[in-house]
């Protein structure tokens, strides 16, 4: 299997759709000209041209509300907001608009929609540059959200959000942008929302890592099995709405412990709604209370030594994991 | 820059133009009296709340509203605001329809989950009410966009009100559809009140017709008082943005003589204002025009108007019979969910069991759904539909002062 940067993934599943369909094409700023802010969209203006390749203004509330009207009579667009930090300034047009008019007008129209951005802190970059906004968009009825944490994952799963009929929150990682891992070769690579992926077996303790901290949590899993002879099933679910709250209850089940782990702030968060589901599904089968690995609860700081400690890192998902085993 | 002043829009002046044939010309009239009639009576249902929520009006707009459609082709998009009963009317969507979703009831144009704000008719291109002040203006670019991208002669034409000209997105809209070169027609209907806030209290520049060009769209005024001239500037407008693929800016000068909403005091006018405008009716005016040059007799006029009011007694009437949606419907059309579905979708509280999307993979979809909602609910429903009749009846009136 090829081996690849996750934003050469986005950026080949962005390549293919634009192959395959007509009705698609992007838009965003900076994505055309300067090849994107973080380079996923490398080369597409040359090779697909300015009607497919859409430079635009800075102006975000604009943009989605123009992916939406696209959307609404036949396009699929793909909008690029430069991170997840300017969607606030297209909050109305992702819940007011985007989320809300396949209801809203009874089902008469769709709006096959995607909204990409990048997540994530420890790049210093302070706190109006450094969000994670999943539970937000998880929180509101009518859009789909996606966090791939896997090249394979970033193409699979941009290739099925293309494809659905349901304005999608694709939410990428600036962090793992240059993470290399093996993706399956050909165009035919897709990956389904609603499918969690496990992605270490194990027996004694379920941990969820969404986005970047998927792979933080295996590598703390890796430390729980040297240092501790625990054994920790990771799952990273992929897609939070739909949820593949199955995946996660099986394991629950058999390993009677939970911890969730997210980068964003604990007050409302996944973890928060994760666990909530969890007990209700599984609560006989808990050994523990389910435990919550979260970003700090403040702004994101931009100094370095606060910057790291306000986001989780191995030790801590370490540490919550062993306080499940003392409860006992 | 001088005072914009507060008289500024009463004393431009208009083009005088000549009759459309007399099919159209009867046509017009019977469509504005027609809305108005459906208006007035929208009014006193929301007194007898018949009608929930906000209840926002068009009484004296109307030839602006119709006006600026029949200056449209069927392949064209319209798209409007929270005040657009009239503009789906004038399109052709069965007034029986938009009062049954006035109304509530399933058979609404929009289902009953859109109400008065949210009405949409794909069939008839009309792409709905907003209840944000300035939200339709991106999704309008957005459909030019389409008809640029698709190669088609299509156009749009985007209705909104004065106060969301203040919006930040109209100045990003102007500037994006200036830049692709959109075929859209930005119609700011100026009925001098952003709400209960006059136009001179929230604009320093009141000559809306201006607003857009330094942007690059250029602007153009006419008397939305006088369904001519309202006909022949957006009709201009329309030409230009199909044939030379430039958005416009045409402010069309009203006034409502109605409150925002039901719910307005309207403590922020006088009454000889309101007055002074309705000796400019424009279905009054144009009525007298038709008879004036022996286009309809008085007995046609007459007629013509009885006939509306009898158009909006079979549309309560029809509205009345029209069920109301039954509670395993809640979840409908949340999401589009086709055969690749998988996984939980919506999760919540009102029933033993997410509806999971899971179970009906590989079965028709539509269906299925339904069957599975209804099952899953049908529990919680039985010991909840004396609840939901409840909540079917009209609000308390109390509930409405908050407008």
């Amino acid at each position: 299997m090829p081996v690849m940067r996750y934003r050469e993934a986005l950026n080949q599943a962005l390549r293919e759709e634009l192959e395959r369909d007509e009705a698609v094409f992007l838009m965003g700023e900076d994505i055309g000209v300067f090849n994107g802010a973080f380079k996923v969209t490398q080369g597409l203006l040359e090779d697909y041209g300015e009607r497919r390749v859409r430079d635009t203004p800075i102006s975000e509330n604009t943009i989605v509300g123009m992916g939406v009207g696209a959307a609404m009579t036949g396009l699929r667009p793909v909008v690029e907001i430069m991170t997840v930090n300017f969607s606030l300034l297209a909050l109305d047009q992702i819940v007011n608009g985007a989320a809300h008019i396949h209801y809203m007008f009874g089902g008469q129209v769709e709006v096959p929609l995607v909204i990409r951005m990048p997540q994530g802190a420890g790049h210093q970059l302070g706190p109006t540059h450094s969000h994670c906004f999943e539970a937000l968009f998880l929180q509101v009825p009518g859009l789909l959200v996606a966090v791939p944490s896997t090249a394979a994952d970033a193409k699979g799963l941009l290739k099925s959000a293309i494809r659905d009929d349901n304005p999608v929150i694709f939410i990428e990682h600036e962090y793992l942008y240059g993470q290399r891992s093996e993706v399956p070769d050909g165009d035919d690579h897709i990956v389904p929302f609603g499918k969690a992926a496990i992605r270490r077996e194990g027996s004694d303790v379920t941990i969820v890592g969404v986005s970047r901290m998927a792979s933080t949590a295996e590598k703390a899993a890796e430390v729980l099995a040297d240092e501790h002879e625990i054994e920790a099933e990771v799952i990273d679910p992929r897609t939070l709405r739909p949820l593949d709250l199955d995946t996660i209850l099986a394991s629950v089940r058999k390993t009677n412990r939970c911890i969730v782990v997210e980068e964003g702030w604990p007050h409302g968060g996944v973890g928060a709604n994760l666990a909530a589901l969890v007990q209700e599904q599984a609560f006989d089968h808990l050994d523990a209370p389910i435990g919550r690995v979260t970003g700090a609860d403040v702004p994101m700081p931009y100094s370095k030594p606060l910057e790291q400690i306000a986001f989780p890192h191995e030790p801590e998902i370490v540490h919550a994991v062993l306080a499940t085993f003392r409860d006992v | 820059m001088d005072d914009p002043g507060a008289q500024a829009t009463e004393e431009r002046e208009y083009r005088a133009h000549a009759l459309p044939d007399p099919d159209d010309a009867r046509r017009w009239l019977r469509e504005m009296l027609l809305i108005r009639r459906f208006e007035e009576r929208a009014g006193e249902m929301y007194a007898k709340a018949k009608i929930g929520g906000f209840l926002h009006l068009c009484i004296g707009e109307e030839a602006t509203v119709v006006g600026a459609v029949r200056a449209m082709r069927d392949g064209d998009y319209l798209i409007s605001t929270y005040r657009e009963h009239g503009h789906a009317l004038a399109r052709g969507t069965e007034p029986e329809r938009v009062m049954a979703e006035l109304f509530g009831r399933e058979g609404g144009v929009s289902r009953g989950r859109g109400g008065s704000m949210h009405l949409f008719d794909a069939e008839r291109r009309f792409m709905g009410g907003y209840g944000i002040v300035g939200a339709n203006l991106p999704l309008a670019a957005g459909m030019g966009l389409t008809c640029d991208y698709m190669g088609t002669d299509e156009a749009v034409v985007c209705m909104f009100g004065d106060g969301a000209i203040n919006q930040g997105n109209f100045g990003e809209t102007m500037n994006l559809a200036a830049l692709w070169s959109l075929p859209v027609v930005f119609v700011v209907v100026n009925n001098q009140f952003g709400m209960g806030t006059a136009i001179e209290r929230h604009s320093a520049v009141t000559d809306l017709e201006r607003r857009g060009e330094g942007f690059g769209v250029p602007g153009t005024s006419c008397d939305g008082m006088d369904i001519l001239d309202v006909h022949a500037t957006i009709s201009d407008a329309l030409r230009r943005a199909r044939e030379e693929r430039k958005p416009m800016l045409v402010e069309a000068v009203t006034y409502r003589f109605r409150g925002h909403s039901m719910a307005d005091p309207e403590e922020y006018r006088s009454k000889e204002q309101v007055q002074e405008w309705r000796g400019r009716d424009p279905i009054d005016a144009f009525g007298a025009r038709l008879v004036e040059e022996g286009v309809l007799s008085d007995e046609d006029r007459e007629k013509l108007d009885s006939e509306a009011v009898q158009r909006i007694d079979e549309a309560v009437a029809w509205a009345d019979d029209s069920p109301l949606p039954t509670p395993e419907s809640l979840y409908d059309n949340v999401y589009v969910l086709g055969n690749q579905v998988q996984g939980w979708y919506s999760v919540d509280e009102r029933g033993p069991g997410a509806r999971r999307g899971e179970d009906i993979r590989g079965m028709d979809a539509k269906e299925t759904a339904d069957m599975q909602r209804f099952e899953e609910t049908s529990e919680q429903v039985s010991g909840s539909a004396g609840e939901s009749e409840e909540e079917a009846k009209p609000a308390d009136a109390a509930q409405r002062d908050d407008d």
